[in-house]
């Protein structure tokens, strides 16, 4: 195996992409995702990986062709980001229908308007029930493994479903960690070449795809297929997860338990902010309270019984959602506490909003979350959500409206 | 009418040398009389069965419902929007994985988009911009029924003028219905330079053909646009389509042409066009142009954007009238 070398989590994209040795490449630029298909472009223009790179018209446009490409039979990588995946949107729902595999890297960034560059999780979350997996990565090193796990579970013939792979814009795009490369030779050991079954297009031998269908009871069942698929992908997940961990000693499960054995209070949080959470948990530590975090790596197929199992007894959680869907408050915030509703030892809940638009999750505002956690621990009732937001942050803001003639009571 | 003549594919002269074997077979949910389907139909003649048809939401989308298609060849159903671009990613993957030796190269196929003027004209035009732009080697079939013809005729930007749509009605403030006139697509898609381009009627089998077979010679975007009668939005009887097909052609309306790489003739020049109002009258979506009373107004301008059409066209050819 080869030594760690330090990369951008962009890096480590396109190295998964080049490691997964894909065939096709349709691209589209939007920071912060830009320099993963620079580097893909580059590689290609170099003669480095054998892809048909393609510069597309749009991300609409991108993501049919991704979508047909891998129609047609061939692996198929791409990467976008907040109004690009959104613009795509309406075709991320038509080739999950198709039932094609393909890996869509998502680089987060906060949605307009107002338009930022920094990430939360509004745009990938948005794409939740478009059908594709989603798997969301914590490190550089989990952005490669999750490419090449998810090329598997893309293309088992129990799943074939397109994978969105998550990574936080900047916080991971830009910044570098190192990572160990898993060998080449190996990687097309565990990751064979894509033999489409059912879904491609040949000249001996027609098929139909996207065909209409009339009256419900098709279109309820190609549905239906869908929700199994992913069903499937949880079981799936979990083998691939196993055989990957044996080959290249890394371990990947649905979710992750940081600190939980004995914890009595529970963060939940995801992606690259949960390294955040990490280090609040072993500052509470460090004080002797007993609080650990679970981290959400798969998002789609929701794994609500390893959530269940794990935070059913515990006297108080909190969620923290780096995103917002303004009237109702978290957007997994409801799907956590679905998941334990039937659960006799149900924990409080409390519903944080943090991190929006790149905002730091500052150590003040985990002590308040954590205040907030043992008074809903012993019942109190608590305001949810609970929307972060720091006193300095207030007189900044302040300052900024000042100066835009748009002074109000914050 | 002159054309190459290419080492394998001669050029046709009566209509017994289109090829009788079926490559759209009869059966579909479209309605009968439907002047785009014939229209792709005889092309399908000369594409033959190793095709994939990439479609775009419009009247076609429901030749293929599940579980049946009519034609011999493949179909992807994509969005609205971006069938050029799915052309590309098919043409794309089988490139590569030809190249790659995953697949045979007999297994190849001719990607054909299949799309209807509305989502041609107006939702598509960037993304098929994009696949001209890059050269993409692809067919585009667009069946010009005037009017977003699934979701109930309104108008598109290749409705003509003075046709009334369910979205330009006829109202006192509006007489003549479209007030727009019709996009001229020829002339945006001939501005990229396609490697060949063509306008086609169902009711001139000998030119489609001989445009469709020229076309396959040649590498690069291929894009017609077929003049598409259509009984159900222009409200005629079916048994007209060939004679509004026809109509259209003689009375300049609709200009039969093609443009290789750029340079365009007309394929066919009536020695005397007949006036507009033998193709407006008898449509029901022009009948407020000559009922309760004549819009003259309307009728002319229609004439005059016709002839002004053709003046230019005998100027710049030399071609005697
Ligand atoms: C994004 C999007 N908007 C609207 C529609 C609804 N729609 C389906 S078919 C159609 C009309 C298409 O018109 P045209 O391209 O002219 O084809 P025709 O229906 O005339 O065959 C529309 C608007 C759609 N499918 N997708
Ligand atoms: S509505 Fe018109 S274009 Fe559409 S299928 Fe019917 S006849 Fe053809």
């Amino acid at each position: 195996m080869t030594t760690g070398q330090l990369l951008t989590g962009n890096a480590a994209a396109a190295w998964g992409a080049r490691l997964a040795d894909v065939d096709y490449i349709p691209a589209f630029p939007i920071t912060p995702q830009t320099e993963i298909i620079e580097l893909l472009a580059q590689w290609s223009a170099n003669g480095d990986i054998p892809a048909r790179f393609v510069t597309m018209d749009s991300e609409h446009s991108m993501l049919t062709a991704a979508g047909a490409g891998a129609a047609a039979g061939a692996r198929v990588f791409t990467a976008t980001s907040s109004q690009g995946l959104l613009y795509g949107f309406e075709v991320l729902y038509t080739i999950a229908g198709w039932r094609v595999p393909l890996v869509l890297v998502n680089v987060s960034r906060a949605l307009a308007s107002p338009i930022t560059l920094e990430a939360d999780h509004n745009d990938i979350l948005a794409a939740r029930d478009t059908g594709f997996l989603q798997i969301h990565a914590e490190t550089c090193q989990e952005i490669v493994d999750s490419i090449l796990i998810a090329y598997r579970l893309a293309e088992d013939e129990r799943v074939m479903l397109p994978v969105l792979v998550n990574l936080d814009g900047f916080t991971l795009s830009f910044t570098r960690e190192p990572v160990t490369l898993p060998p080449p030779a190996a990687v097309a050991e565990f990751l064979p070449a894509y033999r489409p079954r059912h879904a491609y297009i040949r000249g001996d031998k027609p098929m139909a795809q996207g065909a209409a269908v009339l009256g419900g009871a098709p279109y309820s069942y190609f549905r239906y297929q869908q929700q199994r698929a992913q069903e499937n992908a949880l079981a799936m997940h979990q083998t691939i997860a196993e055989e990957f961990a044996v080959r290249f000693g890394r371990r990947y499960d649905l979710i992750e338990s940081f600190q939980l054995d004995d914890a009595d209070y529970v963060l939940v949080m995801s992606n690259a902010f949960a390294t955040k959470g990490k280090a609040a948990v072993q500052r509470w530590r460090a004080r002797g309270i007993k609080i650990g975090l679970l981290r959400l790596r798969v998002v789609r197929p929701f794994p609500a019984e390893a959530i269940a199992a794990t935070l059913a007894g515990r006297k108080a959680v909190a969620i923290i959602d780096q995103n917002l869907a303004p009237g109702s408050g978290g957007i997994l915030y409801p799907e956590i506490a679905t998941a334990l509703y039937h659960e006799t030892q149900r924990p409080p809940l409390l519903s944080v909003i943090g991190g929006l638009g790149g905002k730091d999750i500052s150590e003040g505002e985990f002590e308040a979350v954590f205040h907030h956690l043992e008074r809903a621990a012993v019942g109190e009732h608590v305001v949810s959500p609970l929307l972060l937001y720091t006193k300095l942050e207030q007189e900044r803001t302040r300052t900024l409206l000042q100066i835009a003639g748009k002074e109000t009571s914050l | 009418m002159t054309l190459p003549t290419s080492p394998e594919l001669e050029s046709i002269k009566t209509l017994k040398q289109i090829a009788r074997e079926e490559f759209i077979l009869p059966g579909t949910a479209i309605c009968g009389g439907c002047g785009g389907l014939e229209a792709l139909r005889l092309a399908a003649k000369v594409l033959g069965p190793k095709t994939v048809f990439v479609n775009a939401a419009g009247c076609f989308t429901l030749l293929a419902t599940f579980p049946y298609t009519p034609f011999k060849g493949s179909w992807l159903y994509t969005t609205m929007a971006s069938a050029a671009a799915g052309a590309q990613g098919v043409r794309d993957a089988l490139d590569v994985l030809i190249a790659r030796g995953k697949l045979p190269a007999e297994d190849d196929v001719e990607v054909v988009v299949v799309a209807g003027d509305g989502s041609t004209y107006d939702m598509a035009l960037s993304s098929t911009s994009g696949a001209l732009f890059r050269g993409l080697d692809f067919w585009y079939f667009c069946y010009d029924n005037e009017s977003y013809g699934n979701t109930g005729m309104q108008m598109s930007s290749a409705t003509p003028y003075g046709a009334r749509t369910a979205t330009t009605p006829v109202g006192v403030k509006a007489r003549a219905g479209t007030e727009h006139g019709k996009k001229d697509l020829f002339e945006i898609w001939r501005a990229h330079r396609p490697a060949y381009l063509a306008t086609v009627s169902p009711r001139f089998p000998i030119d489609l053909t001989n445009k469709f077979l020229k076309a396959k010679t040649l590498c690069g975007p291929k894009l017609f646009i077929a003049h598409a009668p259509c009984p159900t939005g222009w409200l005629y009887d079916p048994e007209q389509t060939a004679d509004y097909a026809r109509l259209a052609v003689e009375t300049g309306i609709f200009a039969l042409k093609e443009a290789v790489d750029g340079a365009v003739t007309h394929t066919y020049v009536p020695r005397r066009h007949r006036p507009v109002e033998e193709y407006l009258q008898g449509q029901g979506r022009y009948r407020h142009l000559f009922e309760p009373t004549r819009n003259e107004g309307a009728l002319r301008q229609i004439q005059d954007q016709v002839d002004r059409y053709w003046a230019e066209v005998h100027e710049t050819t030399g071609a005697a009238r």
